[in-house]
Formats: structure tokens, sequence, C-alpha cells
């Protein structure tokens, strides 16, 4: 059966040269977040109080987000609430408009990729720069993030020498790395310098004090911050958390489990506009909270963890899956676990992404270095429950994910029913087995796929159940 | 990590042989059950089983996993241990029941039983603090390690245990040994691209350690892994650690 | 968007209504929190500035300014972007034909922003502390220090005293009271110069920020 999801790793693993490069990558960003961990307790405690630090902000999430609001209120900060990612872009293209901006610089945020801002706002005649060195060589590409926090890791640099020599005929063709950053750097100068309007993401929300905390290396979310004399800031409204104290331990982790690194070159903690003694910073900060299905899978004790996420990409790096088919054949803003989790619950069983949690083996690789331990393997099962349910009335939980039951295929169900008979009836199973194993050299050697790598399974001479019989065992 | 939950070598235990070693690797099932009982414990091997419900439990079909599982259940009223040849299998029953009988009127029986399930190296080392002598001849074997062993019930390092003993023997790692080998149950079914990719990974780090045999403590993964190489017409017998350490120590 | 924002929250209180009490954690102290003795904490924090690419001088409060002095000097820099305001800005102003042209950042950003971008070579600002744990500046930027001032110019001199730098991010902030005094409209915690390794994970230096961060502790 094949469906958008299987064409796109079809695709995928037949891009060798892509592959091997995507390998290297991440088994690079698994080494990196190894060595950080040096002390194997303490950094288990760090993580028991970080999962309770998300976990609490989750449960008191109406609260702490009227917390936040209305200390940001306080400080300046204009607060606007989307339900839908049509609402948020809007309510960018209203601030664009009001101020007669016709262009934007850009910070690396996932939550305006999730909105599609770029696209929306070229549909009204605005231009947004990406100015994260891997969100514009993406952008050069025209192409999606294919990862979280490397937006360009299936970039070889020959790749990013010709888009960018591409892009600027001027210079000389050139693959160091630093010539290329350098490049970058001084296209970038000018339009920051221009730029009437900057737009970033934001790590953390502080309900306490109103602050809004990014996270980066580049500085180019600092300029974008800094310099325009607008600043719009875009999140989902999980990302808050209680106390300023509740930061330090989620920085910690986040870089981390991220890259390895104890902490980022910069983290910026927006408290306000500029205010009147001072001399820079923006006159209007906006911060738009977007819902988009968040506040339906809150809705759920089982699903919310979900919003636990602090987006550090960890569990895409250790994914086995991820490290075979990369970040675009997920085909999703989130990919890799986090990804296979989220996406189908914003977008119901019924869209593309409603096949992602069968991209998983449940191998555990991604529970495994969580930094607030969400225990994706267990979410991907229930996911995969909801996909296929039935009698949704007789369940004493209603369904969360819009489109539950919609992955339900007759046959399927079916073979699931037959099995479950054999299953519970000894006689009929222990006949089947004993059948197979005497017709063990008559199998079919064709079995799809497995077949084109493997040899077919051939059944034993005979099943435990008959070996024991002969021997002195008791079936009791 | 220390999984004992009786506190002194039992006199009887279950066994439970799983569907797979049932229908493919019936010399893992005779082994485990041999070296049990030359430790002086007693195996029932109740003839009604069948599978622990695995498959269906991840495939989101839990009305049919529920039901196979319930009817294994009643084969293990007494308060004796549960062993299982398969960190995979042993993970259902110990990490899921739970789960899957959650509200369910026999609920408390399946928590009884989740709570008696050993695997068979944890339950080799922990429990019986097994001694071997090994009396095989020189011969090296390349170690994967199933992620319900490694991740689940984090008993992955009893199979080393267990290895370490047999003087004879010589381990050897594949690089990247953590990795999931691509099998996942019916994950191989439902997107056998994606684990043939990984499948043809896993062979290619287990035979570049030019290992005489394959060995696990879960007989999916050495279907997979196992099927693979022979496919690419190389030799390397594939073996439970179980048929391996019986047929190395027996007389 | 008033009804969006009513909609999402009566849709997270329904949810939430029956429990709301915070989540507790038995591990409330900073685990990492290693708390060393001055000499120790100011070395750990000379090693994870420079294991991040920061020029660290070890100085003091009679050496700073020569520090300073060969700092521009080895570069050749032109002119230096210092507030006369500050403690240490009066100090250096003070001897002010021993360094290159001074600038003051004297006026909003909007009237000399085409000279900031192109003409200033080193911005040198004060920092409100330290973190030894993972090598960081706490910068507190003010009217004298504007934000700016450690973002656009190439190079960016840090004057830091060691009696201000704590172990950790979170004794920093309970021993200066973050909550209570209020915090400037930004604050800025800074470790190291501007990165990147969205190439093939590979690092490089000086992207969009300053290429170099130069401390010096006094």
């Amino acid at each position: 059966m094949s469906t958008e999801f299987r064409s796109n790793v079809a695709h995928a693993l037949k891009q060798d040269a892509v592959q091997t490069h995507l390998r290297t990558v991440v088994d690079r960003l698994r080494a990196h977040r190894q060595g950080a961990l040096s002390d194997d307790a303490a950094f288990e405690q760090l993580r028991n109080r970080c999962e309770a630090i998300r976990a609490d902000a989750i449960r008191r999430l109406p609260d702490l987000l009227e917390q936040f609001e209305s200390n940001a209120q306080r400080n300046g900060i204009q607060v606007h609430w989307a339900e839908t990612t049509l609402q948020a872009n809007q309510i960018v293209l209203g601030i664009m408009q009001q101020h007669r901006a016709t262009f934007l610089v850009k910070g690396k945020s996932m939550v305006s990729e999730e909105m599609g801002v770029n696209a929306f706002l070229q549909s009204h005649g605005i231009d947004c720069l990406e100015t994260d060195l891997g969100e514009f060589i993406v952008q050069l590409a025209d192409e999606k993030p294919a990862h979280i926090i490397v937006p360009a890791i299936h970039k070889k640099r020959r790749e990013i020498a010709r888009l960018i020599h591409g892009h600027f005929p001027g210079l000389p063709y050139n693959e160091d790395i630093e010539t290329l950053a350098q490049s970058v750097r001084h296209f970038m100068r000018d339009k920051f310098r221009a730029a009437p309007v900057g737009l970033t993401g934001v790590n953390f929300m502080v309900a306490e004090t109103g602050t809004l905390c990014l996270v980066e290396n580049e500085g180019n979310g600092r300029l974008c911050s800094t310099l325009p004399p607008v600043h719009i800031a875009v999140t989902g409204i999980e990302k808050v958390i209680a106390r300023l104290d509740d930061l330090p331990p989620l920085l910690n982790l986040l870089t981390r489990s991220a890259t390895g690194q104890p902490i980022t070159a910069y983290v910026n903690m927006i408290n306000s506009p500029r205010r009147p003694d001072d001399k820079d910073g923006p006159d209007e900060v906006h911060l738009i909270l977007l819902d988009n299905g968040r506040s339906r899978i809150a809705g759920d004790p089982e699903l919310l963890e979900t919003l636990h996420c602090i987006r550090c990409g960890a569990c895409i790096n250790h994914c086995p899956v991820y490290r075979q088919i990369g970040g675009h054949a997920y085909g999703t803003v989130i990919p890799g676990p986090i990804g296979a989790i989220l996406e189908p619950q914003k977008q119901g069983f019924n869209a593309a992404a409603g096949e992602l949690p069968q991209a998983s083996t449940l191998c555990g690789a991604c529970a495994e270095v969580c930094p607030v331990r969400i225990p994706i393997p267990a979410i991907i099962n229930r996911l995969r429950w909801e996909s296929v349910r039935k009698n949704q009335q007789s369940q004493n939980s209603r369904p969360v994910v819009p489109g539950a039951g919609s992955g339900r295929k007759p046959l399927e169900a079916l073979i699931w029913k037959i099995w479950a008979w054999c299953c519970t009836h000894p006689g009929i199973y222990n006949r089947l087995t004993k059948l197979a194993t005497r017709l063990r050299n008559r199998l079919p050697a064709d079995m799809g796929v497995w077949t084109a790598v493997r040899k077919a399974p051939k059944p034993a001479q005979a099943t435990l159940h008959e070996h024991l019989r002969t021997m002195n065992i008791d079936h009791e | 990590m220390n999984n004992r939950v009786v506190s002194e070598k039992p006199q009887a235990v279950y066994f439970y042989g799983t569907c797979l070693i049932d229908l493919f690797y019936p010399q893992a099932g005779i082994g485990a059950i041999e070296l049990l009982r030359r430790e002086g414990v007693s195996v029932i091997y109740p003839q009604s089983q069948t599978c622990c419900g695995q498959p269906a439990w991840n495939s989101g079909y839990r009305d049919e996993a529920l039901a196979v599982a319930r009817r294994q259940l009643a084969l293990f009223p007494r308060p004796i241990p549960l062993v299982i040849p398969s960190a995979s299998c042993a993970g259902m029953m110990k990490m899921h029941y739970p789960a899957l009988f959650r509200d369910q009127s026999d609920e408390a029986t399946a928590l009884n039983v989740a709570g008696r399930v050993y695997e068979l190296t944890a339950f080799l080392v922990d429990v019986l603090d097994i001694r071997l002598t090994d009396l095989g001849d020189p011969v090296s074997v390349v170690v994967h390690t199933s992620c319900s062993a490694r991740r689940e019930l984090g008993v992955g390092d009893k199979l080393h245990t267990l290895l370490r003993q047999l003087h004879n023997v010589e381990i050897l790692e594949p690089e990247n040994s953590a990795e999931c080998c691509g099998f996942g149950g019916t994950f191989a079914v439902k997107q056998p691209e994606i684990s043939a990719a990984m499948a043809l990974d896993k062979a290619a780090t287990v035979r570049a350690t030019g290992a005489q045999r394959l060995v696990s403590q879960d007989c999916g993964c050495l279907m997979n892994i196992g099927d693979v190489i022979e496919k690419q017409n190389q030799v390397m017998p594939r073996q439970h650690i179980a048929e391996l350490l019986w047929e190395r120590t027996k007389n | 968007m008033n009804d969006a924002r009513k909609t999402i929250l009566d849709r997270l209180r329904l949810a939430h209504c029956p429990d709301s009490t915070p989540v507790k954690c038995d591990d409330q102290n900073d685990p990492v929190d290693s708390v060393l003795g001055s000499d120790e904490r100011i070395d750990c924090f000379i090693n994870r500035m420079r294991a991040v690419r920061t020029e660290v001088h070890d100085a003091s409060h009679d050496s700073w300014l020569d520090i300073l002095h060969g700092v521009c000097q080895a570069r050749s820099l032109n002119n230096l972007l210092v507030s006369p305001h500050t403690r240490w800005g009066a100090m250096i102003y003070a001897e002010i034909r021993r360094f290159p042209a001074l600038k003051d950042y004297s006026q909003t950003i909007e009237d000399w922003k085409p000279e900031l971008f192109t003409a200033v070579d080193a911005a040198v600002t004060g920092a409100y502390g330290g973190i030894a744990e993972t090598g960081t500046v706490i910068l507190w930027p003010d009217a004298h220090e504007p934000r700016a001032m450690s973002l656009v110019p190439p190079i960016h001199v840090v004057l830091l005293e060691k009696s201000r730098i704590y172990n950790s991010l979170t004794e920093a902030m309970r021993i200066q009271n973050w909550t209570l005094t209020g915090m400037p409209s930004n604050v800025i915690l800074l470790s190291g110069p501007s990165k990147s390794a969205d190439i093939e994970q590979t690092m490089t230096y000086g992207v969009h920020g300053p290429k170099e961060l130069i401390v010096i502790l006094m």
C-alpha cells in the first residue's frame, strides 16, 4: 500500500550521497551530546527537575499564560492570541501593514515554519529573509528545514558553496566554510540595518517576569530583536514556564541535549520594548501566542506530555529511522520521533502525517535521550491505537485526535481478528504452527521488500511445543 | 539494573517460549530449559501458551491484544517466576500488561503476572547467579543486544556477563551497537523499506567484526539480521544466547 | 483577537480544572551547582570562556588599563566605542591619549546607524556578572551601554570584576535578585563570540555577532 509517507521514504532512501552525509552529521551530533554528559547522576537529577518544571507548566498552562500575559503587558509587550496559523499570519500581516513594511528579517523559529509565514507574507507582497545561516541556505535552495536545530543538515558544503555562489555571483566560488559564513555575514549586515521589522521564535516564556528567552549561537536572533523598530516574536502556548528560577536548569539541559554545548553563545532575555532612557531596541515588541491544536492536546492526560517538549532535537539525532530517511521524508515541520507524535495530533489521522506513528521501531532511543523524559514510544502506541480504534462511544475516553479510527482498514482488521482467534485457541494455534513446520520447504521465497534484502524465514523442523512433549517437562 | 524480585532461588519456574521461538528457534527454548534444569530449577511449560499479544498491542489493535494476553494470564497461577527467553516478549508482559489491562476486571492478575516476569539472561545472572564452564572450541561471536533488553528492561549487560564466563569465546561488538536492527515487529511489515535499510546497515556492522557467529537474547533481531547475512551468501550462524550457552557447557 | 484568547483559555481550563496544583520535584537544587572556592571559580570561568574561543586576561584593578591598551595596539584599532559615564569608562577617558579615538554611544541608534555599522572597530562594556559553570558574562545594558554595543561592532571587550563571578546562573539570579530589582529591557548572557555549526556541523566564528570576544578580569 503506497502512501505519501512511503513514497517520500523511497525517494529519500535512493539518495545515497545525502544518506551517507546525513549519517555522518547525525553521528557527530550524538557524539557531541555524549561528550557533554560527564556526570550521569547529576544529569539524571537535572532531568528530574526539568521534567517536573515542564509537567508543572503544562498542568497550570491557563493560569501561567494569564500570569505571563499580564506581566508582559505591564512591561510593554503587546500580546496577541491566535487559535490557528491563519490567525497568527494575519496578526503578523496586520502589524506589517500598520508600519507600511514590505520586508522583514527572520531569526530561526519552528513556529514560524508551522505558520508558513514566509509564503503567506509573500502572497501579500512582503519579503521574509531567513538570517540564520542554516535557514538561509535552506531558503536559497527553496526547501524546508530538514532538522529543527540544524536546518541544512542534509546539505554538503559543496552544494552550499554552489547555492551561495549562485546567489552572489560577484563572489568567487569558494568551499571554505569560514569564507562561506563571512559572505553571508557581509550580505546580511545591510539587511539588518535596513529592516523595519524583525521576527523571531521564543524558547521559553517566564510567567513570573513576563520575559521572553531566546537561545542562539549566531547573533542573528539578537540582531532581529534589537535593531528593527518592531520585533515580532511567535511561539506556541506551551512554551511558558512558571519562574525565572526554572530557566537555568532548562537552558542547561536544552543546549547539552541539542548540541552538547554547556550553553549557547547567546541567551537573549527580552523584557520590554525600548524604554524612555534606552538608546536602542525596538519601539514595539509583539508576541503572538499560537494554539493550533495545542489546547486540544492538553486535554488528554497521556498525550499532553507531548507538550513538555523543549525542542532540543535529541530524539531526532538518536532516531534510527530519522538517520535513514532524513527530515524531509516526514513531510512535516517537525521531523523525527517528536514530529511523529506531535504532527498527527495537530493535523489528525486523515492527513498525510497521520501515518507517522508507524515511522518507529519502538526501539526507545528517543525516550532514552529525551531531556524531559517524554514517553514517546508509549505515545506512539497510544496514537496507533487511536488511529485504528472503533466503537468510540464505548470507550470511556473520547478521541482527542481528529480522524480517530480512520486508519482502520477492513482487511488488516480482519487479519488481526483471525490472528487473535488462533492465539486464543491453542489447539488451532498448535495445528497451524505444526503445519508451517511441515511445509517449511514449500513456503514462498518471495515476500516483497522483506526478501529483497533477506532470505525468507524458514520454520524449524518441529515446534518447541512438539519438542517439549517428548522431553520430561511438566506441562501443568 | 538488578531486576530481582524473588529473594532466593526458586524451586520451579514457568517457562514462556514465545511464538517466534516456538516456530523458528525451538533450540533456543530447549537450551534455556536445560540450563534452568541443570541449576536445579524445575520447569513448567504450559502447553496452551501461544503469543504474548505484543504484535497487536504495538499495532493499535488493543482488543485483540487483550484477548490473547488474557488467555496467557490464566496459564501462570502459581506464585513462581515466569522466565522468558526474549526481552521483547518479557518487556510486553512486564512493562505493557499493566497498561493493557488497566481498568479491566483481571487487572490485579495481570499486575501479579507482570511482577513475576523475568527475561532469561537476567534470571540466570541475577537470580541463579549461574556459573558456567566453557567446554567448547575457541569461537568469536558478535553480540547484538536487543533494544528491549538494552532500553526497555535495562538488562542488556546480562548477555555479556554470561558470555564472559566462557573462556573460549571472544566477544565482539559491532560499531554503533546501540542502534536498532530495524525489525520492530509489525514495523518490518508496515514500513518495509526503512526496515530493510536499517537491517542492511546492521548486518554490515555485524559482518565487519569478522565474527564466526551472531548472538542475541532476542530471536526477532536474530532473524532480521541473520536473514540479511544469509541473503548476502555469507556464513555466520546465528544463535540465541541460551542455545549457545547450553551447547558449550553441556557434558 | 480576544475571541481566540477566550477560546484557548476556556479549552485549557476545561481540560485542567481538576488538578492545578504545582508539580513538586525533590531535586530542587541546581544539581550541577558545584560550589567552588573563589580561586577555583575564577579558574573555571577562565577555562570555560577560553574553551569557547574567548580571549581572557587575568588582570587587576591596577593593570587592566594597560591590558586594554595592549588589546587595542595588537589589533591596530582606530577607535573604541566606550561610555564616559561608567566607572571604568571614566578611567579610560581619563587616559584618553593612550587609546584609539574614543566614541560614546550618546544618541539613539537611529541617529548614527550607518556609522555604528561601518565605522566602529570595537566596543568596551562592563559586565553585570560572570558565571563560572558555563563560562558566561552577564550583560545588563542601560542608557550608557546600549544593547547594540555588544552586538554590532566586530570586537567586543568586556570588563568584569572577579568578585562578581558566580558559580551558576541560578546563583547569580538569586544573589543579584533579578526578580525583585527588575531587569532591563534586555539581559544578555554571553558565552563566546558569534558562531555557527550549520554547515556540516563544523564550527565557524563571527557569523552575525562579534567575531572576537575579549574579557578583562580585574
